[in-house]
């Protein structure tokens, strides 16, 4: 196989795909595809335009949009240091925390929110301060569910970002190091602009999963018209009713979400 | 040449695993039926209020019914009736409202009429004890007092909707469940000081929650119809099923769970 591929001329082996690669791809490829194509197809399209009007719609976008975003800057003010802890600090125990970390990820949502709950709930472990303290209750809030998002989509920001890090050159922060830099500055002003596309990449995956946010939104700030239903919320009780209408929610917010993604790709991150 | 044959031979041995996937689901749920006596496996969709009642009365039905086997999907009504009319393989559908209970009949999926088998009522669920003195609809709208009722878009949101109507109270609630175990979860996190829920919800919680009577709820029963699907699997074991339910014993289970007769 090998000392045939090398007589091939170079740009022949381009040319022949596998089968047995192109087969699982393209099924996989349908796999993803084939739901988006049925939500299309089963869109009530006669009555599209009055349903986008309907007052609850617009509500329920708005907030997505404003909470995924407040969400998508926490978990960059507390994320972007996180990563770079993980990247650049020997510490002991930096496996363990790697691993916490990343818990989020395989937790049901819906069991981050009863999480949430018992810690910032009004009978949780830190919830009853915040109540007797400073009178803050945070479920069944817009705060609340901010909180919610971006205990889901945090992970997705440290992973990228953390991977950034590592695959960065650290050779430019030893440069700035030895001429005089401190670590802050070095931070600031080398690093930052280093894996400025890994974070600008993190914060769209992270902005993404905040906006599709269900389980732990729903379990810990409620379901509230105009405070805390979000979109997802409000295609899960749709569809309690009126699957059509479900399927009108679930397209604004594909459109909405692809068109921002792409918009972002294309000014902010270049891909190699 | 070899890595190439391995490949495809994975993928082969790939698909014939899901062609054989599809082949033995289809050979068992075809073979339940004709188990002569046994009643082979039941699979209901039921109310999320049924939870307690229907698994106790699925145990017993199947200790009455040697080789049956009954499986439960609980949810909100409405997500049920969603899941029936989208094609899920159920041979029963126990809802908490003719409302819902209608858009499956409507749709074409149920096998005769429904049969009302049980009535619920709402109750204010409180934390055990009180500790905000609610005593009847109208100590909701106090200051301080935070509220769940369930989505209007369930049962038991939709009459909670009734009741409040018919009490003239007006009510901002801080959340919108969507099922009664949810809303009343909130109360027993401690969440909100009190829910609408059902009494037998209340009752099915009694060791967290105490469940405050008020009289505008009689304005607001809600039917429980029961019903064998259309496209139901095993129709025979769905009709055992439903005739065990009406037994007494059955009875005897759902009026326990506080549940009142039809």
């Amino acid at each position: 196989m090998t000392l045939k591929s090398a007589e091939v001329p170079r740009r022949s082996r381009h040319r022949r795909v596998p089968v047995a690669l192109l087969v699982p791809a393209g099924l996989g490829l349908a796999f993803l595809v084939l739901p988006l194509a049925g939500l299309l197809i089963r869109a009530p399209w006669s009555t599209l335009p009055q349903r986008l009007t309907e007052p609850g719609v617009l509500t329920a976008l708005r907030l997505s949009l404003q909470t995924a975003t407040l969400a998508t800057l926490l978990c960059l003010a507390l994320g972007v240091p996180l990563a770079w802890l993980l990247a650049r600090v020997e510490f002991p125990g930096r496996r363990l925390v790697r691993a916490l970390v990343t818990v989020p990820l395989v937790l049901p949502p819906v069991v981050g929110g009863i999480a949430l709950l018992l810690v910032f709930g009004r009978k949780g472990i830190l919830g009853v301060w915040l109540d007797q303290a400073f009178g803050i209750t945070l479920p069944f809030t817009t705060t609340g569910v901010i909180l919610a998002e971006a205990f889901v989509a945090m992970p997705f920001l440290i992973i990228a970002v953390e991977g950034a890090l590592r695959g960065s050159d650290t050779r430019y922060e030893e440069a700035a190091a030895t001429l005089g830099a401190r670590r802050w500055t070095t931070f600031t002003h080398v690093t930052l602009p280093l894996v400025a596309p890994g974070i600008a990449a993190g914060a769209v995956l992270c902005w993404a999963r905040a906006l599709g946010e269900f389980g732990a939104t729903i379990t810990f700030a409620g379901n509230f018209p105009g405070r805390t239903q979000t979109m997802p919320l409000a295609v899960y009780l749709a569809l309690e009713t009126d699957l059509d209408s479900a399927i009108v929610l679930s397209l604004i917010l594909l459109t909405v979400s692809v068109t921002i993604l792409a918009a972002l790709r294309d000014k902010w991150i270049t891909s190699p | 040449m070899k890595i190439r044959n391995a490949l495809a031979a994975l993928t082969v041995s790939g698909l014939l695993l899901l062609t054989g996937c599809g082949d033995s689901s289809d050979g068992g749920t075809a073979s339940a039926p004709s188990g002569g006596s046994s009643t082979g496996a039941v699979t209901v969709f039921a109310a999320a209020s049924l939870t307690e009642s229907f698994t106790t009365i699925g145990k017993d039905f199947e200790a009455a019914n040697p080789g049956a086997k009954v499986t439960f999907n609980f949810a909100g009504s409405s997500a049920l009736a969603t899941q029936i009319n989208q094609g899920a393989p159920a041979d029963v559908f126990a809802s908490a409202s003719p409302a819902t209970m209608k858009t499956v009949t409507d749709a074409g999926n149920g096998d005769g009429t429904a049969a009302t088998f049980v009535k619920n009522q709402l109750v204010i669920a409180v934390p055990k004890g009180n500790p905000k003195g609610v005593a009847g609809l109208a100590d909701l709208t106090k200051p301080g007092v935070k509220v769940a009722l369930c989505a209007e878009q369930v049962p038991c949101g939709a009459a909670a909707t009734k009741a409040l109507a018919a009490a003239n109270v007006k009510l901002t609630p801080v959340t919108l469940e969507q099922d009664v175990k949810s809303a009343l979860s909130k109360v027993k996190l401690g969440e909100v000081d009190a829910a609408l829920a059902y009494r037998t919800d209340a009752q099915a919680s009694a060791a967290d929650v105490d469940g405050v009577e008020f009289p505008e709820s009689a304005g607001a029963i809600n039917d429980y119809p029961i019903i064998v699907l259309q496209n139901a699997p095993n129709k025979a074991g769905a009709q055992a099923f439903i005739t065990y339910v009406q037994s007494d014993k059955g009875k005897a289970v759902l009026t326990a769970a506080g549940f009142q007769a039809p």
